[in-house]
């Protein structure tokens, strides 16, 4: 138990509605070592970004819990920072300030003023973002803003960093500068990330484990899959590879013929005995006629 | 041949810089924001002068735009006319204690304020401070509580009910009650203020808290989850957390109470004045009023006129402060 990274084990999140709980998640169990770069995918409204806001603690599971390095998360912390998918860049603090903001609180006592200033510009040259410490958010472009959401990610120094969608809202070019970047960084600090995605070649360029999930309600780990390519990926390189692409092809039967449906032949043979059993009834109910 | 030098004529590369720096200076301004309110203005002035023509009230004609500017003026002089009665009197006290020292160097000399009639110049400055003091104290608790509010459901539930029923009472129910309370509580050797100025600035006050209260609590409310989930993750302490993120945050919600809050104060404040004879623009249309000359509803308009005026440039006032205070100097401020 002890030489576990990070255990999500036997989470489940229940969510009151007018017409009673609603659970979104059942029984979610994920293993993760340290170092380990960690894609979660699934189907809109499965409850990806739920399971990854309960590692965060910014949400407590219903059942279950999380335990990082031993011990138990129950509230929000810098040691499992979050990269948010609307970036979350206050509008009002320049791109040096956002990220100063969590430095200054994280290192309190620790560092200097002038480490702190070296700490934050440290972190912005790795997403390259130096150039541009003393504009506003509204001055830059959606992925420039992105950047500087990692670099504020990054600047806390995360046992886990935590990505919720990071690049959906940026147009397909950028989203490949940002890919390369965050793999470039990841490798260079051997963070350990776990990245929240519907992009099925997002998750195959990038990880080193695939979880899978059902669709909801009840939401849970359908499949795993391990990627072992050799890194750094180049992106072009690994579209020629047919290592690549059956990586590919394995993860999208999972989304699409399966369904997200946790065990297909057992979902399918379940299926078949209602039609069987429907086909009984009206056969019955001809006869009585 | 040449052309003899004129010296009077200025230089006619001056006046070309000048044209020409003015015709800019006028192409600028788009004309539509120039001939659209004065239109505006000239037709309510001729409709206005039509109308009053028609009006015949027991204290005379109602006043057009001619009386009321005439009186206007007349305000203004009767303003300079008491200012130089009152440099008078000062004067020939001076004079007076100056004998009274010459003949016996240790007379006790006194000093006697003027107390001559308020014009209507006094009347306004009056009124000025005393809505300025409410705002000022109704801010002061309106924002922090408003904040908590926002912040906690618990607080915003229990002040709930409170806000709605006390929200739509009129201030004059709230007048007597005050008037009592102040001269009850407030019994000071040497008053700081006035107990008049108490009683209206206080009644504002308990107007005003009611547009900043409840735009700040919605404001801090809908304020970005990310951003409060940033803060979260940051695990800023509870102040800082307020100071850094809910405070700029909820800036243009807060100013927007403030701006209602003002108007509110101040129209608050011409009906308290009125019916508590408490110095001001208010006391100042009542005793009109209750005068009852012939020139009496001209100067009655002349303070309609200035109270929207100062009504007016208040708001301004504070959309100036907001557009100093707000991060967000891109947003369209109206």
């Amino acid at each position: 138990m002890s030489n576990i990274f990070l255990e999500v084990s036997k989470v489940g999140i229940d969510f009151p509605t007018p017409t009673g709980p609603f659970t979104a998640l059942k029984d979610v169990d994920i293993r993760i070592d340290e170092g380990e770069f960690v894609s979660i995918i699934g189907h809109s409204g499965c409850g990806k970004s739920t399971v990854l806001n309960i590692i965060a603690g910014l949400y407590q599971a219903t059942y279950g819990g999380v335990i990082l390095e031993g011990k138990e998360v129950n509230e929000p912390g810098p040691d499992r920072a979050v990269v948010f998918q609307s970036h979350a860049l206050m509008p009002w603090l320049s791109v040096y300030e956002n990220v100063a903001l969590g430095v200054e609180q994280v290192f309190k006592g620790q560092k200097t003023k002038a480490e702190i200033k070296e700490w934050v510009e440290h972190n912005l040259s790795l997403v390259k973002m130096d150039h541009a410490m003393q504009r506003m958010p509204h001055e830059i472009s959606g992925g420039m803003k992105q950047r500087v959401g990692i670099a504020r990610c990054l600047a806390m120094q995360p046992k886990v960093m935590l990505m919720d969608e990071p690049f959906g809202a940026l147009d397909a070019l950028t989203r490949a500068s940002l890919q390369d970047s965050v793999m470039e960084i990841q490798k260079e600090l051997n963070t350990t990330v776990i990245l929240i995605t519907h992009d099925v070649d997002e998750a195959v360029l990038m990880s080193d484990k695939i979880v899978m999930m059902s669709n909801g309600p009840a939401a849970k780990v359908g499949e795993l899959l391990e990627i072992d390519l050799e890194r750094p990926r180049e992106r072009v390189a690994l579209s020629k590879s047919d290592q690549f692409n059956y990586y590919r092809q394995q993860v999208l039967s999972f989304l699409y013929e399966k369904k997200g449906v946790v065990n297909f032949t057992a979902a399918k043979q379940e299926s078949e005995k209602h039609q069987k059993e429907n086909s009984e009834v009206t056969e019955v109910t001809e006869k009585a006629s | 041949m040449t052309v003899p030098a004129d010296n009077t004529k200025p230089d006619p590369n001056f006046i070309g810089d000048l044209v020409s720096k003015l015709t800019s200076t006028i192409s600028s301004i788009d004309m539509k924001d120039v001939i659209f309110p004065f239109v505006g203005i000239i037709v309510f002035l001729f409709i206005w002068s039509v109308a009053s023509s028609r009006i015949d009230t027991s204290l005379g004609q109602f006043p057009g735009p001619a009386q009321v500017y005439e009186q206007s003026k007349s305000l203004v002089q009767e303003y300079k006319d008491e200012k130089v009665k009152e440099a008078a009197f000062y004067e020939r006290q001076e004079k007076r204690n100056a004998k009274k020292l010459a003949k016996n160097p240790d007379a006790t000399i006194k000093i006697r304020k003027y107390t001559g009639k308020e014009t209507f110049l006094d009347q306004i400055i009056t009124s000025l401070k005393t809505v300025l003091f409410g705002f000022l104290v109704a801010s002061v608790i309106a924002i922090p509580l408003g904040i908590a509010c926002g912040l906690s459901d618990a607080i915003y539930k229990a002040m709930n009910p409170l806000i709605q029923i006390f929200k739509p009472v009129s201030p004059l129910a709230w007048l007597p009650l005050i008037t009592m309370v102040v001269s009850a509580v407030y019994v000071a050797e040497d008053p700081m203020f006035e107990k008049s100025f108490l009683n209206s600035g206080l009644t504002v006050a308990l107007c005003c808290l009611w547009p900043t209260l409840i735009n700040t609590a919605v404001g801090v409310a809908n304020v970005d989850k990310d951003l409060i989930n940033v803060s979260r993750v940051i695990q800023l302490p509870a102040l800082t957390h307020v100071r850094k993120i809910i405070l700029p945050a909820s800036i243009p919600m807060i100013f927007t109470g403030l701006r209602l809050s003002l108007a509110t104060g101040w129209m608050v404040l011409i009906a308290a004045e009125m019916l508590s004879q408490n110095p001001g623009l208010g006391k100042f249309v009542w005793d009109e009023f209750q005068n009852g000359s012939s020139n009496s509803l001209s100067r009655i308009m002349v303070a309609v006129i200035v109270i929207g005026l100062i009504g007016f440039a208040l708001d301004r006032l504070i959309l100036m402060a907001q557009k100093f205070v707000s991060w967000d100097k891109q947003a369209v401020l109206r």
